[in-house]
């Protein structure tokens, strides 16, 4: 006796969330079959294996004409097929789109192309996620991507409507498109400390301060093939921050900032004497990465120029976080009482969102 | 002109691809009604077009508007080559076409393909004006309101129920026809399902005028299927039960509907033209079953049984005693009605009810399960106009059944249904009910007070009354082991009962319920023609006994005394004949306790055997006791004077007299029961009966927190909360070897059926605690050695604490109760006396007007309609001698303990209604409800917007890339359940009621990567209310805040 067709259809498509977890995750079905024994449900239920391959199947079944319409969430809301309550819709969607820190860590940054695709293999390995679940999720940021890509108006919005994402799902992918666009180095040695959480929080300031979006300079023609509002970063921006350069190239104007800042740090700081030794250093750092950032490559490499400039020297000294806080918030303010300097709207636009990364990637 | 239809097609989205260069579609759409088209303009590039159209005016006759479905097809316009079909609507008109149903239908509907499955949606905004015809010999019935659900619609009130109504359609089926062999399978499924529309539009036409002749207004638990007889034809047959009814409009009649249904039904009279209730049957000749077989056709005439707990046969003519009480409340109702007699004039042939839930004080009494089975071998239909022959072999059958009933003494079928097995050119008709006395007073023509009179007397005495035997005490038609009733003490009732309708509301029940199933499987040589007609009819008489001796025992195991909802359908296939009953079992208060099962050895000198025998008597001893506890069966033990209570002599002094009825030869015959053993016996003399006794064994009972059913509610939970989940399940499996056996076969049948409720009671456990009503199990046999069982039921959950609370407070009234009506019983007899001897048994109209009055006015009388009992017991018929020597000898249960009075509370599963869920804070818009029952707990219908009944073909020609078998029926499915519930929201209703899948007909070919399904459902579109949103509402403004098209004021509180 073998079972040739096996199926449950209810007018409320049920769903269940631990069935869903393993579907998203990539296992066989004899796998999450496995696993469910071993949760210990059938001595919960009473059930028979029989019946929980059975069940777990039609799940499967379920979740994979699903799929189909998870690629475009409002399809989901508005077919007909599956009767879902929309809390259900909601989580179905959410869950279907939430990334798995280890993976997204190996992405951030990368094109996302077929090329990157071929190298999901060597991820799976590397993290244990699953190829298929690998899949999913690359697939998903690819999606996305593509969507908003051609897309005006607020990244996360645009990614929220058109996904129907939770407010901060929709931001963890703004920070992943953005990173993709941008194509921003994340996968050096040196950055393997920073969490995804740390790359997200730098990317939304970025998107608020740096982009076109930020400023509200809404080209007037919406025909203009301007530059993406929020994925692009507003290159008469970057352009212009080459004139911070003065800042370290003006010898006096390096020693008054200098001066100003330990100043008004002395006996503040624990680190004083590394801070007033390293000063000059620290500051050619942060400045020059403002000036270089007119070529792409640089533009890619700034996490990695950040770490070097910045965080690796204060952390070899052993800067505690409170000092690097006060460090830069008097080392951004001093700049407003160098007289010969003119740029302080620009500076304050570069050394305000600097200065919020800088603090978030500063931990070990 | 009688009608004008109006459409617009307003816009379209989600729709496929068409040109992959553009990855966009040019969609256009074309209307048709009739012979007339209309078409959109073309929407280019888009997935989403906007049409906009005009109104298109269709001009038609109403005859047309109920035959003809709208047919809206989406096309890809193509310059160069055809235009691509993407897929088509079918809208079915009907529920325009009556007043009080929907004005509009406008919604989203599903763009379907036979082959694509849904393929988009259109949107799409019909209208009707229909100008009045008063042509006396139009065709159309327009106007005539249909409903599945078997009881009185929830927003009605029936002022007469007239009967039975029946009528078939035929016509040669398309796929059989040549021109299937040239075109592509597409049309082919679309000239099908075109066909069925246009047929089942037809067939609701011609019921409804049967139903306008009858002067009534609607069809109450209409059935319609569909016979696929391959190449001998298609049939389109419906039954259903004619009904005047009337919209409840006043508030205050209306609310305590919700509250407490059976009040609120006793104050609108139930009415009932005496002629077919009681009298009809008796206008035409008796045909004795097996009398009179047509021959045109080959045909086998199996006998048939009568189950009345058990056992069968036809015998005994009527029962006199109560014939006389008919009489004369009949003839009280008469009067009451103030005379408009011409309406009893007209004599339905056939007095059947396909009703299963009734008024209380309806049913006075319950015979038993009729039932008649006949094997067919199919014909060419040659003459579609003229279906005689399958008009003339249903005639067979229900006079067979009619004859039955009369056996029983009862003058009316009530939970009647038919239903047909069809395997090459061999069928099998069946047909069923359930034998009834049906109270004459409801056969009146509703004058409000008398009914508002009787009411509490009828209340009180229905609750045990319809146990109660209606055949001849001394002239039984079987030999039946009569007890008085356990409620009453004043009548007669069987040891066991079984019938096809749901739970009376009134009925006492001590405990709950539970779902009891029998499955059989019977191998059967392969044969052609009359042979394997011959063989199939053999074959049934076994299926049947076994069948019942299945259920006997299980029932027993479960220490319940009583079946219903019972259902037993056997299925025919190539090589095996399948029977699978099911039913719902509870413990009447009314009858006694049922006996034990005792098995017997054959052989008593064997010392192991002996030892076996005796751990298998414990091991069932322990799993009675076991499901007692489980199903909280705890009778009271009633105390020694009680049970010694005599009975008033008058009253068996007037059965004496009465009984006029003669025994059939059958009775004479029978004798199952040896002695008067106490317990049922169960003799293992062979291997086949070690089995049997195993197989009672291996049925788990569902899991902590389960209840499961398939009548409406489950007897014994009277707290619903709103959660229902409606699933259908759909399990094939296919027989592993050649050499296959009996017991192997229904070893395979029995897991296929255990497991698949394992599996449901899985999937749906985080609802616990839930209950699976009306669970219904349909068997198929696709092929040789494929098997295919579809369960469609609905998960209700309830509160288990409130549950405790609830039924104190029954009780403690029937108490008081209780007393009051023992007294008053015991005027009955007497008054039954006084009117003794029915020299006719039905007695012209005049007679019952005059001896009307002398009842009408004594309380107590009429309280004795229900008071008089009705029995039933074991018994067995003719057929059954025939396989005497086989196995089993069945007995019946002697009393062990009985149930006093005082426990007994009166309305069991009538309250649950009133405990209405908490609010529900999901409801959304959209969401469409489907049950197959025939309310919404925690809600109240405020709207029936007419039936819905639908048909749909599904093949695909690449299963494998679909998901497999599996994979592409759970796609169909779920695209039939989204269709259902498209069509609902377009008529402005957000739940279907009383859904059924009638067919779910799968076949496959894996080899050549097809397969191909038709599936068929109905059930009623309504509007319903939550019952905490009405609250609200009613708290504040009359009007309701639900759907547009509810507007009906009554909705208040």
């Amino acid at each position: 006796m073998t079972s040739e067709l096996d199926i449950f259809v209810g007018n409320t498509t049920l769903i269940d969330e631990d069935v869903y977890r393993l579907w998203l995750d990539g296992y066989s079905v004899t796998d999450a079959v496995a696993l469910r024994v071993r949760s210990g449900i059938l001595e919960q239920t009473g059930a028979t294996a029989a019946v929980l391959q059975s069940d777990t199947m039609d799940h499967y079944r379920t979740f994979h004409m699903l799929e189909r319409l998870l690629h475009a969430p409002p399809k989901l809301l508005h077919q007909l097929i599956f009767q879902i309550p929309p809390s259900r819709q909601a989580l179905l969607i959410e869950r279907y789109y939430a990334f798995d820190e280890a993976f997204v860590r190996e992405v951030l940054g990368k094109k996302l192309s077929k090329g990157t695709k071929k190298d999901l293999d060597d991820i799976s390995t590397k993290t244990g996620i699953t190829l298929k679940s690998c899949r999913r999720q690359f697939d998903n940021f690819k999606r996305v991507f593509k969507v908003v890509e051609e897309m005006r108006g607020s990244l996360v919005d645009n990614i929220q409507q058109h996904f129907l994402l939770s407010d901060r799902l929709a931001r963890d992918y703004a920070a992943i498109v953005f990173f993709a666009n941008n194509r921003f180095e994340t996968g050096k040695k040196k950055l393997q400390y920073l969490s995804f959480g740390d790359f997200a929080f730098c990317a939304e300031l970025m998107i608020q301060n740096w982009t076109l979006g930020a400023v509200g300079e809404a080209p007037i023609d919406p025909d203009s093939q301007m530059d993406d509002m929020d994925m692009d970063l507003d290159k008469e921006f970057l352009q212009d921050l080459k004139e911070l350069k003065v800042l370290v190239a003006d010898k006096d104007l390096l020693d008054l900032h200098k001066s100003l800042v330990c100043t008004a740090l002395r006996g503040k700081l624990g680190v004083f004497s590394e801070m007033e030794a390293n000063f000059k250093n620290l500051s050619r750092g942060l400045v020059n990465v403002a000036a270089k950032l007119t070529h792409n490559k640089d533009v890619r490499d700034l996490f990695v120029d950040l770490v070097e400039k910045f965080v690796e020297p204060c952390r070899s000294d052993h800067w505690p976080l409170s000092d690097v806080r006060f460090f830069l918030n008097q080392y951004s303010a001093s700049v407003h009482s160098l007289d010969g300097f003119r740029h302080q709207a620009l500076w304050d636009r570069y050394m305000g969102t600097l200065r919020g990364c800088l603090l978030r990637l500063y931990h070990d | 002109m009688p009608g004008k239809l109006k459409v617009k097609i307003v816009a379209g989205r989600h729709l496929p691809v068409m040109d992959r260069a553009s990855d966009l579609t040019d969609a256009f759409v074309e209307v048709k009604f009739g012979n007339t088209t209309f078409k959109t303009d073309v929407y280019l590039k888009s997935l989403n077009p906007q049409w906009n159209s005009e109104w298109f005016k269709f001009e038609v006759d109403d005859e047309d508007l109920q035959d003809e479905p709208l047919q809206i097809t989406v096309l890809d316009h193509d310059t160069y080559s055809a235009n691509d079909a993407i897929g088509k609507v079918y809208i079915d008109i009907d529920p325009l076409l009556y007043s009080e149903a929907a004005t509009v239908i406008s919604g989203w509907f599903p763009i379907y393909d036979t082959i694509h499955g849904i393929r988009g949606e259109i949107n799409v905004v019909v209208k009707v004006d229909l100008f009045n015809d008063l042509n006396r010999f139009r065709q159309s019935s327009c106007g005539v309101k249909f409903f599945c659900t078997t009881s009185i619609p929830k927003c009605y009130r029936a002022v007469i129920i007239h009967g039975f109504v029946e009528e078939l359609v035929v016509n040669e089926d398309p796929e059989y026809q040549w021109i299937d062999r040239i075109r592509t399978p597409r049309a082919s499924n679309e000239a099908r399902q075109r066909l069925i529309s246009l047929m089942s539009g037809e067939l609701q036409r011609k019921i409804g005028l049967k139903v306008l002749e009858m002067r009534g207004n609607a069809v109450v638990g209409y059935l319609q299927c569909f016979d696929l007889e391959g190449e001998s034809g298609l049939v389109v047959r419906a039954i259903g039960t004619a009904c005047t009814l009337d919209k409840l409009s006043s508030p205050a009649a209306f609310l305590p509907a919700c509250n407490s249904p059976s009040k609120e039904m006793k104050e609108s009279p139930l009415v009932h033209p005496p002629s077919h209730g009681c009298r009809s049957t008796h206008n035409s000749p008796i045909h004795t079953a097996t009398g009179s077989r047509l021959t045109q056709n080959f045909s086998v005439s199996v006998p048939t049984l009568i189950y009345t707990g058990m056992g069968s046969g036809s015998a005994g003519k009527e029962g006199g005693p109560f014939k006389a009480l008919l009489r004369q409340q009949t003839q009280s109702a008469l009067e009451q009605r103030g005379g408009s007699p011409h309406r009893f004039c007209r004599r339905r042939e056939f007095p059947f009810f396909t009703l299963t839930a009734f008024p209380p004080g309806f049913l006075v009494h319950v015979g038993g399960v009729v039932s008649a089975r006949s094997v067919k071998l199919l014909d060419r239909i040659h003459n579609p106009d003229e279906p005689e022959t399958r008009d003339a072999w249903w005639a067979e059958i229900r006079q067979e059944i009619k004859s039955h009933a009369k056996a029983l003494g009862c003058h009316a079928v009530v939970g009647y249904s038919e239903s047909t097995s069809i395997c090459e050119e061999v069928c099998i008709l069946s047909a069923s009910g359930t034998a009834a006395v049906l109270n004459p007073r409801f056969l009146q023509d509703g004058t409000v007070e008398g009914c508002l009179e009787q009411r509490l007397e009828e209340n009180v005495s229905t609750r045990c009354g319809f146990c109660h035997i209606p055949y001849d005490e001394l002239n039984m038609p079987f030999p039946a082991h009569l007890t008085y009733c356990y409620n009453c003490r004043k009548q007669k009732v069987p040891d066991v009962l079984f019938t096809t309708i749901d739970l009376p509301t009134d009925a006492t029940v001590i405990g709950k319920g539970c779902l009891i199933q029998a499955r059989l499987c019977r191998l059967k040589k392969k044969a052609q023609a009359e042979a394997n007609a011959t063989a199939i009819s053999n074959l049934l008489p076994f299926m049947e006994y076994e069948v019942h001796t299945q259920l006997m025992n299980k029932l027993k195991l479960k220490g319940m005394n009583a079946l219903f909802g019972l259902r037993i359908q056997i299925t025919v296939g190539e090589n095996m004949l399948m029977g699978l009953a099911s039913a719902t079992g509870v413990y009447l208060a009314a009858l006694p306790t049922p006996g034990g099962i005792q098995i017997a050895g054959k052989t008593p000198n064997d010392g192991s055997y002996e030892q076996h025998i005796s751990h298998m008597q414990k091991k069932i001893n322990d799993t009675i006791a076991k499901n007692k506890e489980l199903y909280e069966i705890n009778p009271p033990e009633i105390s020694e004077e009680i049970i010694g209570s005599p009975i008033p002599e008058p009253r068996q002094r007037s059965r004496l007299l009465r009984s006029q009825s003669e025994s059939s030869d059958e009775v004479t015959e029978l004798d199952l029961s040896h002695g008067k053993k106490d317990a049922f016996v169960l003799e293992i003399d062979d291997t086949d009966a070690m089995e049997d006794v195993h197989s009672l064994l291996t049925d788990v009972p569902p899991p902590s927190g389960f209840y499961s059913c398939n009548t409406e509610i489950m007897p014994g939970i009277n707290n619903w909360t709103s959660e229902i989940q409606m699933f259908t399940s759909v399990r094939v499996i296919r027989l592993s070897s050649l050499n296959l056996t009996n017991q192997a076969l229904n070893k395979n049948f029995n897991d296929l059926c255990e497991n698949l409720l394992k599996s449901l009671y899985f999937k749906l456990r985080s609802m616990i605690p839930c209950c699976l009503c009306h669970v219904n199990f349909t068997v198929s046999l696709p092929e040789d050695e494929l098997i295919q069982v579809t369960v469609t039921a609905v998960a209700i959950t309830f509160d288990k604490n409130q549950a405790l609370q609830t039924t104190k407070t029954p009780v403690e009234k029937s108490l008081q109760r209780a007393s009051t009506d023992n007294e008053e019983l015991l005027q009955f007899p007497l008054e039954l006396c006084s009117d003794s001897l029915p020299s006719h048994p039905f007695p012209p109209v005049k007679e019952h007007l005059e001896s009307a009055s002398s009842n009408s006015g004594i309380p107590a009388a009429q309280r004795a309609t229900s008071v008089d009992y009705s029995s039933f017991a074991d018994r067995c018929s003719s057929w059954i001698e025939l396989i005497k020597l086989k196995a089993q000898t069945i007995r019946r249960g002697s009393i062990k303990t009985t149930v006093t009075v005082e426990k007994a509370s009166p309305v069991g599963d009538g309250n649950f209604r009133n405990r209405s869920a908490p609010p529900c804070a999901n409801s959304t818009v959209g969401v469409v409800k489907m049950t197959p029952l025939s309310f919404i707990p925690g809600a109240k219908i405020t709207k029936y917007l007419g039936i819905i009944n639908m048909f749909f073909i599904r093949e695909t020609t690449s299963l494998r890339e679909e998901g497999g078998v599996s994979g592409f029926l759970h796609a169909f499915i779920a695209e039939v359940f989204a269709m259902v519930r498209a069509h609902v929201a377009a008529l402005g209703g957000n739940a279907v009621v009383s859904y059924i899948m009638k067919q779910c007909v799968f076949m496959e070919n894996p080899n050549k990567n097809q397969a191909q399904c038709l599936i068929n459902v109905s059930g009623d579109a309504v509007v319903f209310v939550r019952e905490s949103d009405l609250e609200v509402v009613s708290s504040q403004q009359p009007t309701t805040n639900c759907q547009s098209s509810c507007t009906e004021g009554e909705v208040t509180t």
